[in-house]
């Protein structure tokens, strides 16, 4: 355990990502060392490798399409000169901006959203403990009342972070949850409510319509509070993530995105995928099903993860 | 559109082929380029894809695709077959032993794929063919999981065994074995924690309930919309633990449901089930055949109609096939065709089992308002039985009356008389529609296609 914690937050994140990581490395390493010129069988390997993480079609046709622009600007010829083409123009592409976490400093209520078993509630646990070890005033609202012991789940994660949280019965309306929280926030003077909802896939018109009826709750009775909506989602997931990112946005003014369970094999690759198309930016991650596995997007980190090999002892 | 589904991605693709004479064998690269592309956004992965599409072009060169009459669908029978072959032929069921021998089924996954809605799901099955199961509670990791299973077990009424969070999950087995022997059961189902395929330490804990006691089936649950890593996922499992079958969740999602086709590949195992919805009723059979006809767009016909044939009550059907013929059909009958629709799933559930929807039966899931046909049916039902068998009946004073009953705006009681006066217009001016013998089969349900 205490190894674990010396081991570091982002040494897990390299040895997880270590498989992919893997994978695209050696297929790095074996396409820029393999091709001696730049040709249209060097796109295409590159094409391939980058589908392989989970970058999806669309991103990596655009990743592409910038790398050829530059390569035809700078006549570069060699294969090696595109490697570092390549990374710094998808870690520019992943910035967040300081501003993104604007909500950290204000009076605010986060809502988390996103479809069954991404890891929300967990999520929301872990966004917890780390908002309250920056010394801030949380209330956590269970507005899960539709998944079997979600209520409970979140009431153990609530313990753990060492803040309060304001539930209802299973089975009640998740709208009257977070009106009751919001009046405890208010009384409580707290600096972020924190909102779980219920999974729901994003293509069930029902669901969503009562996440419309939450956001006009939080509208009116909560409207001095900054509200920021991160979705959820898995990073196991392939590219039905955009879907259920952009089917969010349509709804609900999408803020950012908590990317879990990153301590897997496959991962990475569909947060470039969703920046790039629907600009939302990855706000955190999830490597790990402790309280302190959150942690706040670092694209350089991160890119240099996916791509580049032993280039982070000093971490 | 980016989120086209992957139908109807080869449908287009198969568009340009028919519009042409004659296939070139430009026409089936480019074809097959289009299917590949097709088939990495739907999450395949790679090298099954790569595999795929060697395959397709090996038989359609080989079985001489380009001197067909129809080429396009040459390559429509080809990729189906191929798409078939990966899939798994044929529809296999979870194999259980008769009698009161103990069935051990271990239901085993990555976090969030859905193994403890699964395992109760599984078990409200396993119950109504006559089984008698018994739940157990191995995940003594996440937070409140042990009380999700128990909240979901007793509302398919099985009974769950746990000791809590304290013991080895492979002593928590063994126990619940006694258990289950002293109290006749004969279905055990264990509900492991989710795990990541990379933690060693987890894996080992699966190996050790499998060396602890007999398991005669292990569940490896998939989440359908796992990307390219689905295939890492599920040989890792089978590497490590050995799996003997897939339960595919969450299909009722838009997703393209790519992983099934990867892991089936890298498994040669069968997908047992389909996790359709959050009911607990939502665990479907899954048959290959019909994933991949519906991944190239042709559908889950047979779904539907066998949904529909035993969805349908035959007496019912064939008195309502009388009535739309003699033109004579009421409220009741109204009534009478919601139920049906209820009992195949509901109309969304219907919409996307039809050929060629995909995209579309989203849109018109959007414009369709489950809601709204609960409204219709409590106007209905506010009538009274002579209202509902004769419509004529209704005066401005009955329709405040139902409209007072059904808790609705007198316009919708207005609305849906007209709509129901038009419908009877529209029989009348098509005779043909309901009456012709074809679709005897099944009733005179006609499916538009």
């Amino acid at each position: 355990m205490a190894e674990e914690k010396k081991k570091g937050f982002f040494k897990r994140l390299v040895s997880g990502l270590a498989k992919t990581r893997d994978n695209i490395v050696a297929g790095f390493d074996n396409l820029f060392s393999g091709f001696s010129s730049i040709d249209e069988d060097f796109y295409e390997e590159l094409e391939e490798i980058l589908i392989m993480g989970d970058i999806g079609i669309n991103a990596t046709n655009a990743i592409l399409t910038r790398l050829r622009e530059q390569v035809a600007q700078q006549h570069i010829k060699e294969p090696a000169q595109c490697k570092e083409i390549l990374i710094r123009s998808i870690k520019e592409q992943m910035v967040v901006d300081s501003t993104d976490y604007e909500f950290e400093n204000r009076k605010s209520v986060i809502l988390v959203i996103g479809v069954n078993g991404v890891g929300k509630t967990t999520s929301v646990g872990k966004l917890a403990g780390l908002l309250k070890s920056q010394g801030k005033k949380v209330i956590l609202a269970a507005a899960d009342t539709f998944r079997a012991a979600a209520g409970e789940q979140l009431t153990l994660w609530a313990n753990k972070a060492g803040v309060e949280l304001i539930g209802g019965q299973a089975g009640a309306d998740p709208a009257a949850v977070i009106y009751d929280a919001v009046a405890a926030a208010k009384a409580r003077n707290a600096d972020i409510l924190i909102c779980d909802t219920a999974g729901r896939l994003h293509n069930k018109k029902n669901l969503m319509e009562e996440l419309r009826k939450i956001y006009r709750i939080l509208e009116k009775e909560y409207p001095e509070a900054y509200l920021e909506t991160l979705v959820v989602l898995d990073g196991t997931t392939g590219q039905n993530a955009l879907a259920q990112a952009r089917e969010f946005s349509q709804v609900a003014k999408v803020n950012g995105i908590i990317l879990t369970k990153l301590d897997g094999t496959a991962k990475g690759g569909i947060a470039v995928a969703i920046q790039s198309e629907l600009d939302i930016p990855v706000k955190y991650i999830g490597v790990g099903e402790k309280i302190d596995d959150l942690q706040k997007f670092d694209a350089d980190a991160f890119v240099d993860a996916l791509f580049l090999r032993k280039d982070h002892n000093e971490c | 559109m980016a989120f086209e589904s992957l139908s109807e991605k080869l449908q287009n693709v198969f568009k340009k082929l028919r519009s042409k004479g004659l296939l070139t064998e430009e026409d089936v690269k480019t074809a097959l380029k289009e299917v590949k592309m097709a088939l990495l956004e739907a999450d395949v992965n790679f090298k099954v894809v790569r595999q795929f599409t060697k395959s397709v072009q090996e038989q359609a060169v080989g079985q001489g695709v380009m001197n067909g009459l129809n080429p396009g669908q040459m390559v429509i029978k080809i990729v189906n077959e191929e798409l078939v072959k990966l899939m798994g032929e044929e529809l296999v069921e979870l194999p259980l032993k008769p009698g009161n021998d103990i069935n051990v089924i271990m239901m085993v996954g990555l976090q969030g794929s859905g193994k403890t809605t699964s395992a109760a799901k599984l078990a409200g099955k396993l119950k109504s063919s006559g089984k008698r199961p018994l739940l157990v509670a191995c995940d003594i990791y996440r937070p409140a999981a042990i009380t999700q299973l128990e909240v979901n077990a007793g509302s398919v009424g099985v009974e769950v065994f746990s000791m809590g969070t304290r013991h080895k999950p492979v002593d928590i087995v063994k126990a619940a074995m006694e258990h289950a022997r002293a109290n006749q059961q004969n279905v055990v189902i264990i509900d492991t924690a989710g795990r990541l395929h990379i933690d060693e330490g987890m894996m080992q804990e699966l190996a050790d309930i499998k060396a602890g006691v007999q398991v005669d089936t292990t569940i490896l649950v998939v989440d359908a919309m796992t990307g390219q890593d689905a295939v890492t996922v599920a040989s890792t499992f089978s590497e490590k633990v050995g799996i003997d079958g897939i339960i595919l969740t969450k299909l009722d999602g838009d997703t393209r449901g790519g992983a099934a086709l990867s892991i089936r590949a890298v498994t040669h195992k069968p997908i047992y089930y389909a996790g359709m919805g959050e009911k607990l009723d939502d665990l479907e059979p899954f048959y290959p055949d019909r994933m991949a006809s519906r991944i190239l767009g042709m559908g889950d016909v047979m779904s539907l109609i066998e949904k529909a044939e035993a969805a349908l009550d035959k007496d019912k059907a064939e008195e309502m096939s009388r009535k739309f013929k003699k033109m004579d059909f009421d409220f009741n009958d109204y009534l009478t065709s919601f139920d049906q629709v209820k009992n195949m799933g509901g109309i969304s559930s219907v919409l996307n089992m039809l050929p060629g929807m995909g995209n579309k039966s989203q849109e018109l899931e959007g414009m369709i308002d489950e809601d709204a046909i609960g409204r219709t049916k409590a106007i209905i039902l506010s009538m009274t039985p002579q209202e509902r068998g004769n419509p004529g009946l209704l005066n401005p004073s009955r329709k405040k009356r139902i409209a007072k009953g059904a808790g609705v705006d007198l316009q919708e009681v207005n609305r849906l008389v007209k709509q129901f006066e038009q419908t009877k217009k529209m029989m009348k001016q098509m005779p043909g529609l309901m009456g012709n013998g074809k679709a005897g089969k099944f009733g005179k349900f006609r499916l538009p296609f």
